[in-house]
């Protein structure tokens, strides 16, 4: 079809009018109506809700169900670590998705039951959905780690990947940590959630002890066989701003943690920090698992790449860090959030008994801190591919920054505040 | 003639929608909600970043062009501006050509 002719009959019919149109062919076409329930309110989740009741003209009726009271970003967060930016910096309300009728509910989803289409809430009352969006995120496999295994644990060896009071915690040991003491970050196998995200916290790490505690270490321990992600751009900014303070250590994946002494057990070797930071191995969010929903490697979700729409459980969406990815997709906020438009575009299609379409696009960007003012980029684009059926990255498309710059370190702010509004105002 | 028109493109969209897929009349707002996370929803930035909610399509597409050659410098933009076709960013610039700008002007 040509552009000329897409543009007229866009000019000239309204969504409804073709829906009226394509209910000659098919049944139960019309406005995009019901109720979708969105589970989790983080890059994808939030992104979905207002998309999808901003699309349908507030036709379809969504519930936003979030267990926090505020959204905490992840990005930007190691900069709250390094004493740069201070929590509320990257803390945003829900409040402002009521203006496009999202519903938000703070509660815990303690069970999503796809055959009686019905989330089941910590605090009692079900909500019944003709579809419902599952963005849960990661959890932690901790039962590759034994000495993490309690509470008690967790709260003295923290993992500050989810932002909140993690966050919080890790940042009040390393202003407690004295000066010449080690700061040991344990990074799991790829793939997890953000994959530059280790190497930025390293940086960051290093830029506020190279001021504040000079005598001081970051170790860092990688599970990989080197650096994960922006690889060139890390070395150099560590050779040319950190050397003698942080050390890289690939192939040390952890085996368990002595938690009470703070040591990390590896294969050949133990090593005693003073804060120990332990990013454990993660998959999707429980949710996915206890909904039944078919798993790859049993830790991914497998989606079909147009709706967004779990293979074995119809009815059931699930987008963001969750869903097994399509080639050389990273689990980041931005495509997560990309995954909710995918989602939301789907959704309001399928709820007026249209087509979903059949050439969806998303893409990444991501920037990573070296410090407090520089930072780097990475970027890909990755529109549907028919003959794979899942999106594929546009080779000679994206790439990465040349060299850390101050002009990019605002753009990675201006990046995270144009995001969550997006999300969330 | 109007009329006629209406329903000879109406007859061509439902020839379409008789393949397993169907063209989807929101394709250019869907690509365009892919510049959104960094250029804010419907293009209106909240700062930082440029503002594309009411750009003129020739204005758009001449500066993507740009992007794509190399003839304007960017941090990022010769790299994303790749990897869309030329219908893709003509849809996406007629997208952001339709919406109202901040402070209502166009």
């Amino acid at each position: 079809m040509s552009i000329g002719r897409r543009s007229f009959i866009q000019g000239s019919l309204g969504l409804s009018a073709m829906a009226a149109l394509y209910g000659c062919a098919g049944a139960g076409a019309g406005r995009a109506s019901g109720h979708v329930v969105v589970v989790g309110g983080g890059f994808g989740g939030a992104t979905a809700a207002k998309y999808i009741a901003m699309w349908s003209g507030g036709g379809v009726r969504v519930t936003l169900v979030e267990r926090n009271a505020a959204f905490v970003s992840c990005p930007v967060s190691n900069l709250v670590l390094a004493g740069e930016k201070q929590m509320s910096d990257i803390t945003v309300g829900y409040e402002g998705l009521a203006k496009y009728g999202v519903k938000v509910v703070q509660d815990e989803v303690t069970a999503v039951d796809p055959e009686r289409r019905v989330v089941k809430l910590a605090r009692g009352g079900d909500l019944s959905y003709d579809r419902v969006v599952l963005s849960p995120g990661v959890d932690f496999m901790y039962g590759s780690l034994p000495g993490l295994a309690s509470a008690d644990a967790q709260a003295r060896i923290p993992h500050a990947w989810k932002a909140g009071p993690q966050t919080v915690a890790l940042r009040s040991q390393l202003e407690a940590m004295p000066d010449g003491g080690v700061f040991a970050l344990c990074i799991p196998r790829a793939p997890f959630r953000c994959p530059p995200g280790p190497y930025e916290r390293a940086s960051m790490v290093a830029w506020y002890l190279k001021r504040k505690k000079p005598r001081s270490k970051v170790l860092v321990l990688d599970a990989n066989e080197d650096i994960v992600s922006k690889k060139g751009l890390f070395k150099k900014a560590w050779d040319d701003q950190y050397k003698g303070i942080i050390e890289y250590r690939p192939q040390n994946e952890l085996r368990d943690v002595d938690a009470a002494n703070r040591i990390a057990l590896l294969d050949f070797d133990k090593v005693k920090a003073d804060v120990l930071n332990v990013i454990p191995p993660q998959r999707a969010g429980d949710i996915a698992a206890q909904a039944g929903l078919k798993l790859i490697n049993d830790r991914w979700v497998e989606i079909d790449w147009l709706t967004m729409e779990s293979t074995s459980t119809p009815g059931v969406h699930v987008i963001g860090d969750a869903v097994f990815p399509a080639p050389t997709m990273p689990k980041s906020g931005h495509m997560a959030n990309q995954h909710g438009k995918v989602a939301a575009a789907a959704i309001v299609n399928l709820m007026a008994g249209l087509p979903p379409s059949d050439a969806p696009l998303v893409m990444n960007t991501c920037y990573s801190f070296v410090d407090d003012a520089h930072a780097v980029h990475v970027a890909s684009v990755h529109p549907y591919d028919p003959a794979t059926r899942q999106p594929q990255p546009v080779k000679g498309a994206g790439g990465l920054s040349a060299a850390p710059t101050e002009m990019e370190g605002k753009y990675a702010l201006a990046w995270a505040h144009n995001i969550w509004a997006d999300m969330l105002t | 003639m109007k009329k006629k028109m209406l329903y000879l493109g109406a007859a061509a969209w439902l020839s379409s929608a008789a393949g397993v897929q169907a063209a989807d009349v929101n394709l250019g707002r869907n690509l365009a909600a892919s510049c959104a996370n960094c250029h804010g929803t419907d293009g209106r930035s909240v700062g930082g970043i440029p503002e594309l909610a009411g750009m003129s399509k020739g204005k758009m597409l001449g500066l993507l062009n740009e992007f794509r050659s190399g003839a304007k410098p960017a941090t990022i933009m010769h790299q994303i501006s790749r990897g869309y076709t030329d219908e893709q960013l003509t849809l996406i610039a007629e997208y952001f050509a339709s919406r109202t700008a901040q402070g209502g002007g166009k």
